[in-house]
């Protein structure tokens, strides 16, 4: 920190099972979004997730850049074979999302962790409806 | 309409976009802000920010405080010395990008405020105001 910059940060992603959790629990600058974006894709390779789970409860506004990361995260993970849920979303985000303009298209969403856990779960075990190929048939 | 106290910002990097968001954030909060409002004008602030750092080069954002008779607001100000926009009316537009985004970056902040005035021309740079009313 002797130049005064702070050090590279990063978002950790936890491997739990075939699930990658993220917890953003930091202010989201454009380069950090970026960065989660890149890694969590190499990551759902890496451990070949089937889901992954998104937490932003701790963030206090989603404008349309971060918007449009968690769409690319959604959409790369969808093609790779993975489902994706963000959770937590604050009221307030939301209201302020559809007044922006942002429809999260292609982003599942639930109201927390657990819910969220619950449907990646049922997607997975085939009873949600959605997924665009049909395995096994 | 004189501005009550203010603060500029320089908006040069990632960093200076937070920092954008986090003054506004504690200014909206001071003026006793909903945390819906206060949560759309930090929005607005964040995408405004934004295009000054990516199509205007960086440049400055002004944060003013207002008051009319008992009302309070946050009048945002950016400004770059980019290259301007040929055509404002179609930047407004949703969907309008030149690559990098999803174009939402001005009509969103446009919503997201109760006034809104933009000024720009080619080669000189383009400067947004925006106000936001308790």
């Amino acid at each position: 920190m002797l130049d005064g910059k702070p050090p590279t940060e990063r978002i950790p992603i936890l491997k739990m099972g075939e699930f990658l959790l993220v917890t953003i629990q930091v202010e989201m600058h454009d380069r950090l979004v970026m960065t989660l974006q890149d890694e969590l894709t190499q990551q759902i390779v890496r451990h070949r997730a089937r889901g992954v789970l998104i937490d932003i409860s701790a963030l206090e506004i989603v404008d349309s850049f971060i918007g449009r990361a968690l769409g690319n995260i959604a959409n790369m993970a969808r093609v790779l074979d993975a489902e994706t849920v963000v959770v937590g979303m604050r009221p307030a985000v939301a209201i302020t999302l559809v007044e922006l303009g942002l429809n999260l298209e292609g982003v599942r969403t639930a109201l927390n962790a657990e819910k969220g856990m619950a449907l990646i779960r049922r997607r997975l075990a085939g009873t949600e409806p959605g997924r665009l190929d049909a395995r096994g048939s | 309409m004189p501005a009550v106290r203010e603060e500029t910002l320089g908006v040069h990097s990632d960093e200076d976009v937070v920092r954008v968001r986090q003054v506004t954030r504690q200014w909206a909060l001071d003026l006793g802000f909903s945390l819906v409002d206060q949560t759309k004008v930090v929005t607005a602030a964040s995408e405004l920010a934004r295009n000054t750092l990516i199509h205007g080069g960086g440049g400055s954002g002004r944060l003013e405080e207002l008051h009319d008779g008992p009302r309070r607001g946050i009048r945002l100000t950016f400004e770059d010395k980019g290259p301007g926009i040929p055509d404002v009316a179609q930047a407004i537009r949703d969907g309008f990008t030149t690559g990098s985004g999803l174009g939402l970056g001005l009509g969103g902040a446009r919503r997201l405020s109760n006034e809104f005035e933009i000024t720009s021309s080619p080669g000189q740079g383009t400067r947004v105001a925006i106000t936001r009313w308790k």
